[in-house]
């Protein structure tokens, strides 16, 4: 298992590696990540046992793993990749009042376990972060780029996951895919580089299956012009949130591909005109993040910060790149949320608002 | 690969006071940035500000600022001598190719005019960049008043209204600046003009509709927006409106998008 030459059941053909596929007990499993962690630092869906929000409850959260029984297989994690990928706070700099020493050095790459929508994600995250005007964002850039997926095989099996509804149930950017029955895991090596890991293990014939029908679907509203959109803004709808919602940002910390942030720089006790400027995750759902120095709150009402949220998702980022909703359909929004609100009764509500606002304007129209 | 995010330390080589509340600091800056842009103001301990440039020069730049956040507050506290931080230029400034040769009319309130202020005095120094300028600069009262002294010589290039919101002053007219719209000579302009608007959201709001109700083209209007800001660079999601990044996109706007640009 430790032996790093190439293996002997990957077969070359011409043009390229073969994906291949074995199977290992979980000894086995733990010599591979052990080699896997000098080159990488893996992470995974991890069970923490008895850290959930309420009493006796768990919380599975992404975390770096030394064995292979640390992966939470069986439930979802209730926070999303992104909290290796972007984590929840960083520190950018290292002050002084004389200069800001950037907070920028070489580390091993990650090496990251997520299921379709997971993986799926990253792209949107990547868009935001390196591919939205000229700027990059170094920070994010530097994990991301050499950051390598490994899928793990999802049953679908929850009732707040609509993947399917949201095409992103199924993704190639992965370099292994991995299944647990028991004490076996199966592995498909896709990326070539990865193959002389598996040397010793058993070949199998182990295919990765999608979820192919989720519980929960949803009809992605379409919203043709400005408008429909004003009047859409303006819906009644909204209003029933400033009463539900209570603006405390789960959903956001929660969300799979939810980036906004702010900048918060922090002195040191011992030294107060040093410290760190750290990047701090925000949310649009908690009052103040549009508020600027001396003026009023733009959207004061929770119902407002829904809709922005709502609208971003399911219409302003395809307003602006084209590439389809900013949402994954992983559903930890709806598990995250203490008012037990559901974008997915939310988008229909906005189906039927979109029904009334197009019906009224054909009858203007006919009058 | 650059990082966006690095501030730069820049000595302050000026402090004037344009009022109480609204101070000018001149800082050392090589940055070339155009008219109607801005940058990112960094104090160590306290954050980041973007703030818009209100004059430039050979080696320096100058920001005006109110004193109403954090950042500004503690700026307010620094002296000639002391060190500011910088990053920028960020946005797309006035699209200045654009009012060459024309009549310009540029309305104003608050310190709204600082955005302006580079541009104005660009004018002052190229008289026959434009053919001629337009000015109504509103203020809430006397206590509120910046750039005294470019006030007085804008006065005797270009057609200017100043005004108070409700204070009588000399030299001063009384009234929102939207009361003042229908003293531009709009019709002798024919098709050859640009509007330019910065100032408060209910402002400038009002003053767009009070322009088209003049008659003039929505898209010979251009505006300034100010968002709450973060990173001034698409990533922090702060100043976002609908597939519009106020940071990236703006903040200055033709009328045609700004007039869609609700939060």
């Amino acid at each position: 298992m430790t032996s790093l030459s190439h293996s002997t059941f990957s077969v070359k053909k011409r043009g390229g590696f073969t994906v291949m596929s074995c199977r290992l007990n979980m000894e086995q499993a733990d010599s591979v990540l052990t080699e896997l962690r000098k080159a990488y630092r893996v992470y995974a869906p991890t069970l923490f046992p008895k850290q959930g929000r309420y009493s006796d409850t768990d919380i599975v959260r992404y975390a770096e793993i030394e064995h292979v029984n640390e992966i939470e297989f069986e439930r979802k994690s209730d926070f999303p990749a992104k909290e290796v990928l972007s984590p929840i706070q960083r520190t950018t700099f290292y002050f002084t009042e004389e200069e800001y020493h950037e907070n920028l050095h070489e580390q091993l790459p990650v090496l990251v376990f997520g299921r379709a929508c997971d993986i799926s994600a990253q792209k949107i995250q990547a868009r935001i972060y390196d591919g939205n005007g000229d700027f990059t964002d170094p920070y994010y850039k530097a994990i991301h780029d050499k950051a390598k997926f490994v899928l793990m095989e999802c049953d679908g099996g929850w009732d707040s996951c609509f993947c399917v509804s949201m095409n992103t149930n199924k993704t190639d950017d992965y370099v292994m895919a991995v299944r647990k029955d028991g004490d076996t895991l199966s592995v498909q090596i896709k990326d070539e580089a990865f193959a002389p890991y598996f040397n010793e293990a058993e070949p199998c014939d182990y295919k990765p299956s999608f979820v192919e029908k989720n519980e929960l679907t949803v009809q992605v509203p379409v919203i043709p012009d400005k408008q429909v959109l004003t009047k859409l803004k303006n819906h009644p709808m909204w209003r029933e949130f400033d009463k539900r919602c209570i603006s405390c940002g789960s959903c956001t910390v929660a969300c799979s591909t939810c980036t906004c942030f702010t900048t918060r720089d922090v002195v040191y006790t011992e030294n107060e005109n040093a410290g760190e400027r750290r990047r701090v995750a925000d949310s649009c759902q908690i009052a103040g993040f549009d508020q600027m120095a001396g003026q009023r709150e733009i959207r004061s009402r929770a119902g407002d910060r829904m809709r922005y949220k709502v609208l971003h998702k399911f219409h302003d980022y395809d307003a602006r790149f084209h590439e389809g909703s900013m949402c994954v359909g992983c559903g930890r929004c709806i598990d995250r949320c203490p008012e037990f609100i559901s974008i997915a009764a939310t988008l229909e509500k906005m189906n039927k608002a979109l029904e009334e606002i197009q019906s009224s304007q054909e009858t203007e129209a006919a009058k | 690969m650059k990082n966006e995010f690095q501030p730069s330390p820049c000595r302050i080589i000026q402090v004037k006071h344009e009022s109480e509340a609204e101070w000018t600091y001149r800082v050392e800056s090589s940055a070339k940035p155009g008219h109607g842009q801005f940058m990112q103001l960094s104090i160590p301990r306290v954050g980041e500000a973007p703030i818009s440039v209100s004059a430039r020069g050979d080696g320096w730049l100058e920001f005006t600022i109110r004193s109403v956040g954090k950042v500004t507050d503690d700026i307010f506290r620094k002296k000639s001598g002391d060190v500011l931080f910088l990053r920028g230029p960020y946005g797309h400034g006035w699209p200045v190719d654009r009012f060459q040769g024309k009549h310009v009319v540029v309305i104003t309130g608050g310190t709204g005019l600082a955005p302006v202020r580079s541009m104005l005095n660009m004018f002052m120094d190229h008289s026959d960049f434009v053919k001629d300028v337009f000015l109504i600069c509103g203020f809430k009262s006397e206590s509120g008043i910046v750039f005294k002294q470019e006030l007085a010589q804008w006065e005797s290039r270009f057609h200017t209204i100043y005004a108070l919101d409700t204070d009588h002053k000399d030299g001063f007219r009384t009234g929102l600046v939207t009361e003042f719209v229908k003293e531009i000579p709009w019709k002798s302009f024919g098709d050859d003009y640009a509007v330019v608007v910065v100032g408060p959201p209910p402002m400038m709001k009002f003053t767009g509709l009070e322009l088209l109700k003049n008659g003039a083209a929505e898209d010979h209007i251009w505006m300034s927006f100010e968002r709450k800001m973060s990173c001034a660079i698409g990533k922090c999601g702060h100043c976002r409106i609908d597939e519009t990044y106020v940071c990236l996109d703006g903040p200055v706007f033709s009328y045609t998008t700004a007039k869609d640009l609700v939060d």
